[in-house]
């Protein structure tokens, strides 16, 4: 099935399976294995790439489901000579080990600092409070990106720098 | 995955009217319960026929003084509208407390409601399940069940209905809108729209097939305070043991049965002047535990208790 999802900027043509996940759609077909297959059941956001701004899991997606639709994956995040902030800031703060959670890691925090900007409450924002940009509030917000070698606490730290930093 | 047809719909008539039309054919929304099954072959659907791009996203005041949700909107726009926050805080808390935001992103309200169970051997094929598989057993019955129904099981399936959101929808008094292959709408009560398992587990709603959720509509909110409480095996991003919505005097249990449970017997209590303990405790009488789930009855009390108090302190 003819697909047109722009990836990155740049607007690719694909000839799909119906069958064929956003995921495997960007690693397989398009060659970009930033975006890692860590479960492929919604459980773990190894997958985690921005669609028209907004982050979700590309495992549990269907590429025909995005004809039309702008993807950022990691690869369009920033380049190793011209990094993003949260990427510098993840570098900073040693906010990995073996990296392999760190793209979708990277990506969700960018999706979480729209959601903060546009004021989406999380369940730690006090009802009806406008939330605020505290340990707890990135905790909870990246609870849907699981990290095996437990880099956690180096993560929270780069997400604190890298608001810092963009603000 | 088993191959399918893929097409987008033109309108919620045309959605409808083409699910009858293909043997096999789901709609799907955000994907992530339809997709995770179907990379199981758990769900094995022919076709499908994409909704989540129909005009049916919107969230607006009703002349009555309610509030009408599309079925398409997300999980994060409903529980992020000005409107849900401050007269429907209950559902915005439910939602928030489900999933991860990756999840939420995606998940459409239509889906949420028709989510299936996450029943730890629905999910694995190679046990028995009657919901899977129409008369094949009950692997949960005597097996890890833990997370079993304690309201409203049968012989046939004592699984639960794990949507958050749901919860609060039912306190709420919300209904469901639909459209049918035929063109005909109704509106149907929240709290109708679950069957209870009986014998035929695998006959999940009253929805007939190609049946399409067009909206939830919800009547203005009630007079008092509202509060959800879920508890869970770790802090996020985890399926609930146990939850409770109230919304004023209304109230609601999630994860006790295979629909959210509109706790009557309480509420009834409540009304003539029992404390939210002595409710609660009337409640429970109703419920038969497994063994596994007996810890459902004093974290269920507990939970509803601290629930109410939470909300009468809000109404107040
Ligand atoms: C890891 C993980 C954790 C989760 N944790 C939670 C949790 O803690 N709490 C919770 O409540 N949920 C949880 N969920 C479930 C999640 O909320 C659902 O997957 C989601 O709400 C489904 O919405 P969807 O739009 O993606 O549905 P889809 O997957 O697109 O569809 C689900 C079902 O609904 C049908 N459908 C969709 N839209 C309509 C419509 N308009 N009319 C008629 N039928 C329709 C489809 O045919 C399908 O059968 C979790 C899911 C995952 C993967
Ligand atoms: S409890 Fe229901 S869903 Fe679980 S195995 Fe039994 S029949 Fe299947
Ligand atoms: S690979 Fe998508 S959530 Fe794990
Ligand atoms: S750095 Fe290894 S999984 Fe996160």
């Amino acid at each position: 099935m003819r697909t047109t999802i722009t990836v990155n900027g740049e607007a690719r043509s694909l000839d799909l399976d119906p069958r064929t996940t956003l995921l495997d759609a960007l690693r397989e077909h398009l060659k970009l294995t930033g975006a890692k297959k860590g479960c492929d059941h919604g459980q773990c956001g190894a997958c985690t790439v921005l669609v028209n701004g907004v982050r979700i899991n590309a495992c549990l997606s269907l590429a025909v489901m995005h004809d039309g639709d702008e993807v950022i994956s990691i690869e369009g995040v920033g380049t190793p000579d011209r990094l993003h902030p949260v990427q510098v800031a993840f570098l900073n703060q040693d906010a990995f080990q073996c990296g392999y959670c760190t793209p979708g890691q990277i990506c969700s925090t960018l999706g979480l600092l729209a959601e903060l900007e546009a004021g989406h409450p999380s369940q730690e924002t006090a009802p009806g409070a406008k939330p605020e940009f505290t340990g707890d509030e990135i905790r909870e917000r990246m609870s849907g990106n699981i990290c095996r070698c437990s880099a956690y606490p180096q993560i929270v730290a780069a997400i604190r720098q890298a608001a810092e930093q963009m603000a | 995955m088993k191959p399918f047809t893929y097409e987008r719909a033109e309108s919620p008539a045309a959605a409808a009217k083409a699910a009858a039309l293909t043997k096999g054919a789901r709609f799907i929304a955000g994907g992530t319960n339809l997709l995770d099954l179907m990379k199981l072959e758990i769900e094995q659907p022919t076709h499908l026929i994409d909704v989540g791009r129909l005009p049916m996203a919107a969230i607006a005041p009703t002349p009555e003084g309610g509030l009408t949700i599309g079925a398409a909107a997300t999980n994060t726009a409903v529980a992020a509208h000005a409107d849900v926050r401050a007269r429907y805080p209950v559902l915005s808390q439910a939602i928030l407390a489900g999933g991860s935001p990756q999840l939420r992103n995606k998940a459409s309200v239509g889906g949420n409601l028709l989510q299936r169970t996450r029943c730890a051997y629905f999910y694995d094929a190679s046990k028995p399940c009657n919901k899977r598989a129409p008369g094949s057993g009950c692997g949960a019955l005597e097996g890890l069940n833990r997370n079993a129904a304690i309201f409203g099981a049968s012989q046939a399936c004592i699984a639960t209905h794990t949507s958050d959101m749901a919860v609060a929808l039912a306190a709420l008094n919300a209904r469901v809108e639909t459209i049918s292959p035929s063109g005909d709408t109704r509106s149907i009560p929240l709290t109708d729209l679950h069957r209870l398992p009986g014998d035929m587990p695998h006959v999940e709603t009253v929805l007939v097939p190609g049946e399409l959720i067009t909206a939830v509509t919800l009547p203005p909110p009630p007079v008092g305070g509202q509060a959800y409480r879920k508890v869970r095996d770790r802090a996020s991003y985890a399926g609930g043991l146990a939850s409770v919505a109230v919304a004023g005097g209304d109230l609601a249990l999630g994860m006790v049965a295979l629909k959210p449970w509109r706790a009557a017997g309480a509420e009834r209590a409540l009304r003539a002047g029992a404390s939210p303990a002595e409710a609660m405790a009337a409640e429970l009488e109703g419920a038969s535990p497994r063994g596994r789930n007996d810890f459902k009855i004093p974290l269920v009390a507990r939970l509803a208790t601290a629930a109410i108090h939470e909300a009468n302190g809000r109404g107040a």
